[in-house]
């Protein structure tokens, strides 16, 4: 059966199952505000892509996705409450947050978030140009393994104290209440179904353009990366090229994610973007399973849900079920359920390493 | 048979102690090339040094071209491939997938995102050449200890490496074993220069067209297997060393 | 003038701080190759320490006296039964290690939630160290140089431990060649499990020494952890000397950022200066095993 989604048609039926089940039987059978829901659940699963393809095939545990997932949110939120401003009262209006905060200027910064056009584009290309640099900066000096995890990581906290100075982003409450996503009313449950299909479709092109990056010629490089990266460089490879494409595809997922995520949700805050939210993507790449491809979409999925469902009635309980699932999964099943099958197989034969152990 | 590789007056200097001490070293095609000496002789700290892994003062030049100063990967490609002394392939990759990755460095962006649809036919025929022919599926990490070597010198052949720096190949081998590495080695240096980091004598003189002796971080004697074995510094060097050892022997 | 001296001491006691949390750290990362997550939560634990003796003592001045050691053993304990329990199993495994204690810290935080409660508690200063100094024409606060006479006793001790006694010897030897140590007749089982008992006792210990200038909460050590991380890997591997320098320099630079803009770009800055720095010195920051690359 393994086998089957291995081959061209099986993948292609892979897709068409999950299609069907994404734009067919869930806004068939949820209602508006579970659809709405599993579009924020699907926004974590889109994080949850790059960080398999980074972490799981490229070795590179990066424990500040936040970053990335903020910057796509906060340009996105940026433009809509540009538009929201302008639409009230007219262009180079002053949005409502900036108001109650005494701030009477609109920031020169904030001028070209009116244009939709720039919007997007800086959604794309910002963060991935500053995982490249980054990158660059860090793997050309073969800073790699829990270096590499820490700066990531402080990467995360400085990046949500800077927020929270920033008055003219929303400082510590962020930027909330938006009433229009590109002239669409988001109060209409038309629209927001919309949206959600805008989140489903994505995240499929996200699934399809790791699954290409994975059966490449460079999947199998970036994995040689992972496991030996000196011997990479040894026959004549920059090793650390070779990372710095998982880590900005990564980036760039963690971006469109974030900027899909604000209409959805409707507020970004630094507080949903520092290290402890960054760290929390992590949970459910592992639990999938980090180095499969649908694996950190599942395993997201069940994290986002069992968070929705237990913390609140539970909040003591669940913060103990999440270290618990923490400590248990990485140390007993490093593979995560998508290795269940072949750790199955292992006890019978004891051959084959696990890869993703390594 | 031209001379493949120079190295003139190489000095690797770890926090004052001098690991390399001016060597002098010539490889060239065709030649079986084989670096012996006593534990800590600089042997490997040489290797590393011409790879690109360890500083050095001195000159080590390639066809005319100096390479000193420059990255790993650019001294890679130059054409100096390298193993280690635990052989170090991809584990989770197969053997086909190894030995394609090392075949690829100079491979545009647009081919590395495209599923690989044929392996190339240098990757094949190598396949057979180091005798894994069968294992092109296998993934590298289950492969026996021997063929974990070959491996990672055919992954040296299909990268078009012309001079070959091997830290001791055969280490861990059985006797037919190292008869078929033996023959490999000089089959493959026909057109390249292949240097060998080994301590096994009796495949040394079985098996090499040059030996060079490192003492203390320079060259001892260098020539011809006879040559070197009745260089009298040589016998006090290795006699000295094994009369240490049998006093050792002797008293634990 | 004053200013400068101001600026100066500032750097210093954010310094010592920075130095108390990352010098236990610094043995069990910087010497093991262990990123222990949980380090801030023994922290924490040093806090409560703190806050539980002062409840039973009563006196600010003695019960400090007593905290200090019983937040030693406290963090030490805590930090042998994770080494037994996880941590030794995934020694291979430093990344997963990581992940592993962050679920420990998450616990741990929660505990202290049911236990003490969300909001921050407070111990209070004893009366020998409230009120100030007045040094070179600036008033410093005594609490703060009672942290960094503490830091300078913490380093001087670990030294002279890792230098002068047989278990220091053990410790080194097991750091620069574990299999040579083994053959020479030194559990490394045991050196790994004393080693992480001093550097998470060190952790209890800077925790006690923290409540006296701010209050406790159960995520207080977190908000240490990755400042004090920075530090560890700025200082380079195993290197005692490097993580006070580090520290120091960080808490300087920080002092100084701090002066001519925000709190919260001084974070921004000391992270592009460590990304910089790593340009120019990345050696001691990551370890090249030339014989063998596996």
């Amino acid at each position: 059966m393994f086998k089957f989604f291995g081959t061209r048609a099986g993948t292609w039926t892979g897709f068409a199952a999950a299609a069907l089940v994404l734009f067919g039987l869930a806004p068939l059978v949820m209602t508006g505000f579970r659809l709405g829901l599993l579009a924020q659940f699907l926004c974590y699963a889109i994080v949850a892509v790059g960080i398999g393809l980074a972490w799981g095939r490229g070795g590179m545990l990066t424990l500040g996705q936040g970053v990335f997932f903020g910057m796509g949110a906060y340009l996105m939120a940026m433009h809509l409450k540009m538009a929201d401003a302008e639409f009230r009262n007219g262009p180079g209006a002053v949005p409502d947050f900036m108001e109650l905060a005494g701030i009477r200027e609109l920031p020169a910064y904030w001028t070209p978030f009116s244009s939709a056009g720039f919007t997007i584009a800086a959604i794309l290309i910002l963060p991935t140009a500053f995982a490249v640099l980054l990158g660059l900066a860090v793997f050309k000096r073969r800073v790699k393994g829990a270096y590499f995890a820490i700066l990531s990581q402080a990467l995360a906290g400085a990046f949500a104290i800077l927020l929270i100075g920033q008055q003219s982003l929303g400082g510590f409450n962020g930027l909330s209440r938006f009433r229009y996503f590109f002239g669409y009313n988001l109060d209409d449950p038309v629209n927001q179904q919309m949206l959600y299909f805008i989140v489903a479709g994505v995240l499929l092109v996200v699934v399809a353009v790791s699954l290409q990056l994975r059966r490449s010629r460079y999947g199998e490089l970036l994995v040689a990366v992972r496991d030996a990266e000196e011997r990479v460089r040894f026959l004549g490879y920059d090793a650390a090229n070779v990372k710095v494409v998982a880590y900005a595809v990564a980036a760039l997922f963690a971006s469109i994610a974030g900027a899909v995520f604000v209409p959805i949700v409707g507020i970004i805050s630094p507080a949903s973007i520092g290290i402890v939210p960054s760290i929390m993507f992590i949970l459910g790449v592992a639990i999938g399973g980090r180095a499969s491809l649908v694996g950190p979409v599942v395993g997201a999925l069940a994290v986002a849900w069992a968070q929705t469902a237990l913390s609140e009635q539970f909040p003591s309980a669940w913060t103990y079920a999440q270290g618990l699932l923490f400590i248990l999964v990485i140390a007993l099943l490093p593979g995560g359920i998508a290795s269940i099958a072949s750790v199955a197989k292992r006890f019978q034969t004891k051959r084959t390493p696990v890869e993703a152990a390594a | 048979m031209s001379v493949a590789l120079t190295c003139k007056n190489i000095e690797v200097d770890f926090d004052g102690f001098k690991a390399v001490a001016g060597v002098d070293l010539e490889l060239a095609r065709g030649e079986v090339h084989f670096l012996i000496g006593p534990n800590g002789a600089g042997k490997t700290t040489l290797v590393d040094a011409i790879t690109g892994l360890a500083k050095y003062s001195g000159s080590v030049v390639k066809d005319g071209e100096e390479l000193r100063g420059k990255k790993v990967h650019h001294i890679a490609r130059k054409g100096i491939g390298r193993t280690f002394q635990t052989a170090t392939v991809f584990e989770n990759l197969t053997v086909a997938q190894n030995l394609d990755i090392a075949a690829g460095a100079g491979r545009s962006p647009w081919t590395l995102l495209r599923r690989r649809r044929h392996l190339p036919q240098i990757v094949v025929d190598t396949m057979e050449r180091i005798g894994l022919k069968d294992q092109a599926e296998t993934p590298a990490g289950v492969l026996a200890h021997g063929q974990k070597q070959w491996l990672e010198i055919g992954m040296l052949l299909v990268g078009d490496a012309d001079v070959l720096l091997l830290d001791e190949p055969i280490a861990g081998m059985g006797h037919d074993e190292r008869e078929t590495t033996g023959l490999l080695l000089h089959d493959i240096a026909a057109d390249r220069a292949v240097a060998v980091v080994e301590h096994d004598m009796d495949f040394m003189r079985a098996f090499a067209s040059r030996v060079t002796v490192l003492h203390a971080g320079a060259v001892l004697a260098s020539g011809s297997v006879d040559d070197v074995s009745g260089d009298a510094r040589v016998q006090e060097v290795y006699l000295g060393t094994a009369t240490k050892e049998a006093a050792d022997a002797a008293t634990a | 003038m004053d200013l400068l001296v101001g600026q100066l001491f500032t750097g210093l006691s954010t310094g010592s701080i920075l130095l108390l949390a990352a010098l236990g750290l610094s043995l069990t990362f910087g010497q093991m190759g262990v990123i222990n997550m949980a380090h801030g939560e023994f922290i924490m634990a040093g806090c409560y320490t703190a806050y539980v003796v002062q409840q039973v003592v009563g006196d600010a001045g003695a019960s400090l006296l007593i905290a200090l050691p019983i937040g030693f053993l406290v963090g030490g304990v805590m930090g042998l039964v994770l080494e037994a329990l996880l941590i030794r199993r995934l020694y291979h495994r430093p990344l997963d290690t990581l992940l592993v204690t962050f679920g420990v810290g998450l616990i741990l935080q929660q505990v202290a939630r049911d236990v003490f409660g969300a909001p921050a508690v407070n111990v209070s200063v004893p009366e020998a160290l409230r009120g100030g100094v007045d040094l070179l024409g600036v008033t410093v606060p005594k609490t703060r140089l009672f942290i960094m006479a503490l830091a300078i006793v913490a380093v001087t001790a670990v030294t002279l431990v890792l230098r002068f006694t047989p278990a220091g010897r053990r410790i080194r030897a097991v750091v620069g060649n574990r299999d040579l140590a083994e053959t020479a007749g030194i559990s490394s089982r045991t050196v790994d499990a004393g080693t992480f008992f001093i550097g998470s006792g060190l952790a209890g210990v800077a925790g006690v020494a923290l409540t006296l200038i701010g209050s406790t909460s159960p995520t207080t050590g977190q908000s240490y952890l990755v400042d004090a991380f920075l530090v560890v890997v700025a200082g380079g591997l195993g290197r005692i000397k490097g993580a006070v320098v580090a520290a120091v320099a960080l808490g300087a630079l920080q002092a100084v950022f701090e002066t001519y803009s925000t709190a919260s770009l001084a974070k921004v800055g000391v992270f592009i200066v460590i990304v910089v720095f790593l340009q120019l010195r990345p050696q001691g920051l990551f370890t090249l095993r030339t014989r063998s690359l596996a």
